[in-house]
């Protein structure tokens, strides 16, 4: 459903992403793995178009992404969390997630000035869907805190939930369970495989928990210094000689 | 039976009734009704003000130049080319939102201080352009003004002002509340996540700015008829800055907040003008006691706060996530 061709990215001389090809098929969970620096998350930013890349092209269910603005993005059914979280810190969990949702509501100035009953109507909707994301996400009890206010952990899982709001076809999460314990990792993890079992979202990873990613994912593209240097299922990469040899020095977490 | 106590709708009720009545309790004095419609008007203008800064994030330090055109478009519509009030009001909140669109189409793309440069630059021409541009102002001497038969007496135009008064605040508070209010806030708390959830982060700053000086001029246009004379002195930059007092004292990004700023700092002159200098030290004190002390306002003070806010806990939750509902919800 998603592909890129001969993706490159630089930043005033730095290469971060070099003719990279991929392609994300519907209904997996794909992993981009990599050490630091690698140009994964570079790689999200173009599907965002917060970035504009050098050369190449992404192309979602036959629609070219380069020509599109970033807000359009959520629009095709591409929707995204941040690697640091990137929430709407002083507003409460429930509008952040309500905001998630603002592509598929009507925004008739009228409508909302005299809070027309339609306008009413696909509010209350809307928070509905708030509530069973809320409860899918465990995050029920503190729906009206400011997010400033909430843990780390809790406030990943807002970030992922304000992404779900839409029921996108495709979701980008950008080191999802990174400061996560051990507890909350297995119950992300799950909440992944949920997301792609129940409802259908095909799912997009970046992240540097290998157990995790071993763990769930359909197929595994590895990076370093911006290039492609494998891609295949769980079993054949962790026993790949490139990979290892990239993973040097954290070798303990491929083995893991 | 406690609840009562702290219903706002109660509170809200009473501030009606205590002001519809008001005139007949102050003798139908002209100066009373006066402050009042001040207020109105200043609150008007300070809500509007708070959608674009409080919630939006966007500074604008010329809001007073909306005011300010506010009154000379109704004066040149109604007086110099004789249209009715009703075609007059809305042609000035119009105005000054198709200038705002002007200014504010290089402004969205400006950031933080160079915004606030750019509208106090606006803050600071509109007057002169009004004192210079003779032929259509009037320079010095201002234009005149007459209210419409139906509501000449100061009574009636009492009634006219806060009628639309409420109207205006009923519907800004719509605004704040619905989808709209929260696209706001959300271009306020970060733009890369705003336009991530597909907020076209460039259109919702220039909406902004229109629907903000939309209302600030109508307010312009209901103070240019309650004084039935368009002057230059009134709504200089100083104006301006009275605003941004007023919505940082009463509270950012709420609506009573700017309500409450705007009654205050109208109010506090009415007691203190015997005090010559007196206004503008209270106002400067009250500034920095809040932003130094309670940066959310006077209004977190009181209780008028968004009704959720209220049952919201003091209490942090937990630092572990509820590893047993996301359990739950696998098998659910
Ligand atoms: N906006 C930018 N301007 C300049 N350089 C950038 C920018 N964004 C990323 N880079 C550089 O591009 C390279 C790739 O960064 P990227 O954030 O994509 O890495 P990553 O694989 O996500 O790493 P990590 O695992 O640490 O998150 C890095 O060298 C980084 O410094
Ligand atoms: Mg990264």
């Amino acid at each position: 459903m998603l592909s890129f061709d001969r993706l490159t990215v630089r930043f005033s001389g730095l290469t971060a992403v070099s003719d990279l090809s991929l392609q994300v098929k519907k209904g997996t969970i794909h992993s981009i793995i990599g050490p630091n620096g690698a140009g994964k998350t570079t790689v999200f930013n173009c599907i965002s178009r917060f970035y504009t890349p050098a050369s190449g092209s992404i192309q979602f269910e036959g629609t070219d992404l380069t020509r599109l603005n970033p807000h359009q993005i959520i629009g095709l059914g591409i929707a995204r969390s941040f690697q640091n979280v990137e929430l709407f810190s002083k507003m409460t969990v429930m509008d952040n997630l309500l905001t998630g949702l603002h592509s598929l509501l009507s925004h008739n100035l009228l409508g909302i000035c005299l809070n027309l009953p339609s306008i009413r109507r696909t509010e209350a909707e809307a928070r509905r869907k708030a509530k069973t994301v809320l409860e899918m996400f465990g995050l029920s009890h503190c729906a009206n805190e400011y997010v400033e206010n909430l843990p780390y952990g809790y406030q990943k899982m807002v970030d992922i939930g304000r992404a779900v709001m839409v029921d996108p076809k495709l979701i980008l999460l950008d080191e999802p369970v990174a400061g996560m314990n051990a507890a909350e990792t297995s119950g992300l993890s799950r909440l992944i495989r949920k997301l792609r079992d129940d409802i259908g979202i095909s799912v997009l990873l970046i992240e540097h928990d290998m157990s995790l990613v071993m763990e769930i994912s359909d197929r595994i593209t590895v990076m370093n210094f911006g290039e492609k240097i494998a891609e295949g299922v769980p079993s054949v990469i962790q026993n790949d000689p490139a990979v290892i040899e990239a993973y040097l020095g954290e070798v303990d977490d491929v083995e893991a | 039976m406690k609840r009562i106590f702290f219903d706002r709708r109660l509170y809200v009720s009473l501030l009606v009734v205590l002001l519809l009545t008001f005139p007949f309790l102050m003798g139908q004095s002209s100066y009373f009704m006066g402050l009042v419609v001040t207020m109105a008007i200043y609150a008007i203008a300070a809500m509007s003000l708070n959608l674009l800064t409080g919630y939006g994030g966007q500074v604008s330090i010329g809001q007073g130049g909306f005011l300010m055109m506010g009154t000379y478009s109704t004066g040149i519509i109604s007086s110099t080319l004789g249209f009715p009030i009703w075609v007059a009001l809305p042609a000035a909140g119009v105005i000054a939102a198709l200038v705002s669109l002007v200014i504010g189409l290089p402004a969205v793309r400006l950031k933080g201080h160079f915004l606030a440069v750019a509208t106090l630059g606006f803050g600071l021409c509109i007057p002169e352009i009004a004192l210079n541009w003779k032929s259509v102002t009037g320079g010095y001497s201002g234009l005149p003004l007459m209210r419409p038969e139906w509501a000449s007496s100061d009574l009636a135009f009492f009634y006219v002002i806060l009628v639309l008064t409420f109207l205006v605040t009923w519907m800004l508070m719509n605004i704040a509340n619905s989808r709209l209010g929260r696209a706001f806030l959300a271009i306020r708390d970060s733009e890369i996540a705003a336009a991530a959830t597909g907020i076209n982060v460039a259109g919702y700053k220039t909406i902004m700015f229109m629907i903000s000086a939309f209302f600030t001029g109508l307010a312009g246009g209901l103070y240019a008829y309650w004084v039935q004379y368009i002057s230059p002195n009134d709504f200089t930059i100083m104006a301006s800055f009275f605003l941004l007092a007023m919505i940082v004292v009463g509270g950012l990004a709420s609506i009573w907040g700017a309500i409450l700023g705007a009654v205050l700092f109208t109010g506090i002159p009415h007691f203190s003008d015997a005090y010559v200098g007196v206004t503008n030290l209270v106002i400067g004190v009250a500034v920095v006691l809040v932003i130094l002390f309670r940066p959310a306002g006077l209004v977190s003070l009181v209780g008028l706060i968004k009704p959720g806010e209220k049952q919201r806990s003091r209490k942090k939750p937990t630092e572990e996530l509820p590893v047993r509902s996301l359990e739950e919800a696998d098998n659910a």
